[in-house]
C-alpha cells in the first residue's frame, strides 16, 4: 500500500507532463480524469445555466427535480437516452451518423493540450496552440454536414449560417492569439514559443499576466478573442443559426435523443475549450493572482486557503439554503439531500486544507476558477444581449474585428521591438 | 518481414507514389467535377508527403518550408478552381466533366 | 520523447489514408467523397508528426482539414444535384485514363524496385522542440521572397474567386 501511495506521488511530483515522459499508463489516467472531469463540467454548466439564467429573468428555474432543480440534469440525460432515435426519410444514413461524432471528436481531442498546472497536461505539444485552434477549426465540417445530412431545408440554412459565422470569427480568433504569442517572445533570447505551458511561463517570467501587457493591447486582443470565442461556439448573442425563434432549432433540428446530446455536449466543451484558451494566453493559466506585487512565502500561503475557503464558501450558503427550505414533510427528502451536498462540499473544502493537499491543488484550482469565471460570462451575456441579425453578425467578424485585430498585431509586434531593442542596448 | 518492421524513407516514398497514383486514376476517370477536384487535392497530398519525408532524411527544414508553400498554394487553387465551378454551373447546370465542351470543334 | 511503436502507427496510417484514397476516387456521392478525403489529411497529418513535422502538421489540419475541405463541401451543397449522383460516374475515356495510370503505376514501381539503395537511414535525429523556430527562420530569411510571392498569389485567387463566383461583375 505504501509503495501504491509512493508511486502515486512520485508521478505527482514529476516535472514532466506525461506526454512528454512517455508514460502511457499515467497519460492514460490523466486522459480518465480529464474527460470525468469535462463530463461533470457540462452537466454542472446544464444547471448552472438553467438557473442563472432564470435569476437573471427573476424566476426561479427547475425546483422540482432535487433540491433546488440539483437533479435536473440527470433526469434531462435519461430523458435524451430514453428518447426515440428518429432519422429523417431521405437523409443520408453515414453522414447523419458521422456529424455528431466529428463535432463531438473535435470538441473534446482539444483537451489534450490544455494546460491545468506545470506538468498537469495530458501532454505538452510544442505547438500546442496550433493544434487547439485546427481542432476546433474541424467543428465546423461536422456541422455542415449535420445540415446537409438532414435533407431538409431549415437545418440546410442553419448549417450554413453557422458555418460561415465559425469560420469567420476563426480568422479574428487567429490574429489575437497570434499578437499574444508575440508576447511570448519577449525574453532573452527572442524566441516565442506556441506550446500551452510554455506561454504560461512565459507570463510567469515577464511577472504580467499578458492582458496587462502593452497596455491597452493586451486589454484589446483579449477582447476581440472575447467576442470571437461567443461567436464561434454559436452562442448568444450570436446564437441566430440555432435560436427556437429564428430557425427551429437550426442545424440540429432532425436529431433527437442521443444524437442530440453529442451535440449539447459537444459545444458545451468546445466553450470550456476556448475559455480555456482565452485563460492561457492572457490570463496566466494556472498562475495565481498578484505573482509578482504579492509575491513572497506569506502571500503564497494566504492565497493557499482560498480553494478550501472557496468549498466552505459554497457549504455555508447550501446550508443556508437548507434552513430556508420549507418545512412541509413533502420536502423532507429534498432538504436532506440539500444537507447532505452541504455536507460534502463542507468536506471537500476541509480536505482542501491538508498542506499536502493545498500545494499540490493550487494551480489546478485557479485555471478552473478562471475557466469558471467565463462560464459565468458566456450565461451572462445569453441573459443581457438580444441577438445580432444574420449581415450584422458578418459585418462584425469582418469589418470590426479583423482590422482592429490586425492593427493590434502591428502595433504588438511594434511595441515589442522598440521593447527589445531597448533591452539588449 | 523485418524489412517490413524498420520503417525507411523509402516505406514513406512508396505510400505517396501509391496516393499520386490513385490521384491520377481519379483525375482521369471520374465525370464529377468535384470529385476531380478532390483527387487533385490527393496529388498534392501525396507531394508533401514525399517532400516532408526527404525533409526528415536530410535533416534540413527546407522540404517542409516548402510543403507549407505548397498547402497555400492548393487553397488558393481550389477556391479559384471552385469559383470557375460555380460559374460553369450558373450557365450549364450540370457538373458532367464530359459537357465542358463548349471550345470543341 | 522517444518515439512508441512506430511500424504500427505507420502501417495504420497508411492504410487510413489508402482506404480514404480509394473511397475519394471511387464513391458515388460527393459528400462522401469530400469525407474520406478529410480522413485522409488528418491521417497524413499523424504521418507529418511521425516525420517530425509538428507545425506543418498544424498547418495541414487548419488550412488543408478545418479550410479547403469545408469549401469543398460548401460548393458540393451548392452544386450537387441529385440527377448527377444517379447516372454513370466514370467518364467517357475512363479506358484511356486507366492505362495512362497503369503505364505511370509502372514506372513507379521500376523506380522503386531498383532504387531501393539510393535513400539512405534517417541518420539525422531531428530535435522536435524547436521546429517552429527553425521553419519560421527559413520562411522568413532564405525563402522570404517565396512567401511574399505566396501572399500575392492569395490576394489574386481571392479576388478572381469573388469575381468568378459573382452574378453581375
Amino acid at each position: 500500500m505504501g509503495q501504491v501511495v509512493q508511486y502515486i506521488q512520485s508521478y505527482l511530483d514529476s516535472n514532466q507532463t506525461p506526454g512528454a515522459a512517455g508514460n502511457i499508463f499515467w497519460m492514460l489516467v490523466y486522459i480518465m480524469l480529464v474527460f470525468t472531469g469535462l463530463s461533470i463540467a457540462v452537466i454542472a454548466m446544464n444547471w448552472l445555466e438553467r438557473k442563472i439564467l432564470a435569476h437573471m429573468q427573476v424566476r426561479l428555474g427547475p425546483m422540482r427535480v432535487g433540491p433546488h432543480g440539483l437533479l435536473q440534469p440527470i433526469a434531462d440525460a435519461i430523458k435524451l437516452l430514453l428518447k426515440e432515435d428518429i432519422m429523417p426519410a431521405e437523409a443520408d444514413g453515414a453522414i447523419f451518423w458521422c456529424a455528431p461524432l466529428i463535432v463531438v471528436l473535435a470538441a473534446f481531442t482539444v483537451f489534450v493540450v490544455v494546460p491545468f498546472g506545470p506538468t498537469h497536461a495530458i501532454t505538452d505539444m510544442n505547438i500546442g496552440i496550433l493544434f487547439m485552434l485546427g481542432v476546433s477549426s474541424l467543428s465546423v465540417l461536422g456541422i455542415v454536414m449535420a445540415g446537409w445530412a438532414s435533407n431538409s431545408h431549415y437545418p440546410l440554412m442553419g448549417a450554413l449560417r453557422s458555418s460561415a459565422q465559425m469560420i469567420s470569427y476563426e480568422v479574428a480568433m487567429g490574429l489575437a492569439v497570434i499578437s499574444a504569442i508575440l508576447m511570448t517572445s519577449l525574453n532573452a533570447s527572442g524566441t516565442g514559443t506556441l506550446s500551452m505551458i510554455g506561454i504560461v511561463e512565459a507570463q510567469q517570467a515577464q511577472g504580467e499576466w499578458f492582458i496587462f501587457k502593452f497596455f491597452p493591447l493586451g486589454l484589446i486582443a483579449f477582447f476581440i478573442f472575447a467576442v470571437a470565442m461567443v461567436a464561434e461556439t454559436n452562442r448568444a448573442p450570436f446564437d441566430l443559426a440555432e435560436a427556437e425563434s429564428e430557425l427551429t432549432a437550426g442545424f440540429h433540428t432532425e436529431y433527437s435523443g442521443f444524437r442530440w446530446s453529442l451535440f449539447f455536449l459537444a459545444e458545451y466543451s468546445a466553450m470550456i475549450a476556448v475559455s480555456s484558451i482565452a485563460v492561457t494566453l492572457w490570463l496566466g493559466g494556472w498562475l495565481r493572482p498578484f505573482p509578482h506585487w504579492l509575491g513572497g512565502t506569506t502571500w503564497d500561503l494566504i492565497f493557499s486557503f482560498v480553494p478550501g475557503a472557496t468549498f466552505l464558501f459554497l457549504a455555508a450558503i447550501t446550508f443556508f439554503n437548507v434552513i430556508r427550505m420549507p418545512k412541509h414533510p413533502y420536502f423532507r427528502i429534498q432538504t436532506i439531500g440539500l444537507a447532505g451536498f452541504a455536507v460534502a462540499l463542507a468536506i471537500i473544502g476541509l480536505i482542501l486544507f491538508v498542506p499536502d493537499v493545498r500545494v499540490r491543488v493550487q494551480d489546478i484550482f485557479w485555471f478552473t476558477a478562471k475557466v469558471a469565471g467565463f462560464m459565468y460570462l458566456y450565461i451572462w451575456y445569453r441573459g443581457t444581449f438580444p441577438r445580432y441579425r444574420f449581415d450584422q453578425l458578418m459585418k462584425i467578424g469582418w469589418k470590426v474585428l479583423l482590422p482592429v485585430g490586425l492593427g493590434v498585431l502591428l502595433l504588438t509586434a511594434g511595441v515589442g521591438l522598440v521593447q527589445q531593442n531597448l533591452w539588449h542596448q | 518481414m523485418g524489412a517490413m518492421l524498420h520503417i525507411t524513407t523509402l516505406h514513406y516514398l512508396v505510400l505517396g507514389a501509391a496516393l499520386f497514383l490513385l490521384g491520377v486514376i481519379g483525375v482521369l476517370t471520374r465525370r464529377n467535377v468535384v470529385i476531380v477536384m478532390m483527387a487533385i487535392e490527393l496529388i498534392l497530398n501525396a507531394v508533401n508527403l514525399n517532400l516532408i519525408a526527404f525533409s526528415r532524411m536530410w535533416g534540413g527544414l527546407h522540404g517542409q518550408v516548402f510543403a507549407i508553400f505548397i498547402i497555400t498554394d492548393a487553397a488558393a487553387e481550389a477556391a479559384v478552381g471552385l469559383g470557375i465551378l460555380i460559374a460553369f454551373f450558373r450557365n450549364k447546370e450540370t457538373i458532367n466533366i464530359d459537357e465542358v465542351n463548349l471550345l470543341k470543334w | 520523447m522517444a518515439p512508441v511503436a512506430t511500424p504500427f502507427f505507420f502501417y495504420l496510417f497508411a492504410a487510413i489514408m489508402l482506404i480514404g484514397g480509394i473511397a475519394v476516387i471511387t464513391r458515388k456521392n460527393p459528400v462522401h467523397s469530400a469525407l474520406a478525403l478529410i480522413v485522409t489529411l488528418l491521417a497524413q497529418a499523424s504521418l507529418y508528426l511521425m516525420l517530425y513535422a509538428p507545425f506543418v502538421a498544424g498547418v495541414q489540419i487548419i488550412l488543408y482539414a478545418g479550410g479547403i475541405m469545408v469549401l469543398f463541401l460548401f460548393v458540393i451543397m451548392l452544386v450537387s444535384i441529385d440527377r448527377s449522383m444517379r447516372e454513370r460516374q466514370f467518364n467517357s475515356q475512363w479506358v484511356a485514363g486507366i492505362i495512362a495510370a497503369t503505364a505511370l503505376g509502372g514506372l513507379l514501381i521500376a523506380v522503386y524496385t531498383k532504387g531501393t539503395n539510393i535513400f539512405p537511414e534517417h541518420a539525422l535525429p531531428v530535435i522536435e522542440s524547436d521546429n517552429t523556430q527553425k521553419v519560421a527562420t527559413l520562411l522568413y530569411g532564405q525563402y522570404m521572397f517565396s512567401f511574399e510571392i505566396a501572399s500575392l498569389l492569395l490576394l489574386v485567387a481571392i479576388i478572381g474567386a469573388v469575381v468568378m463566383a459573382k452574378k453581375r461583375i
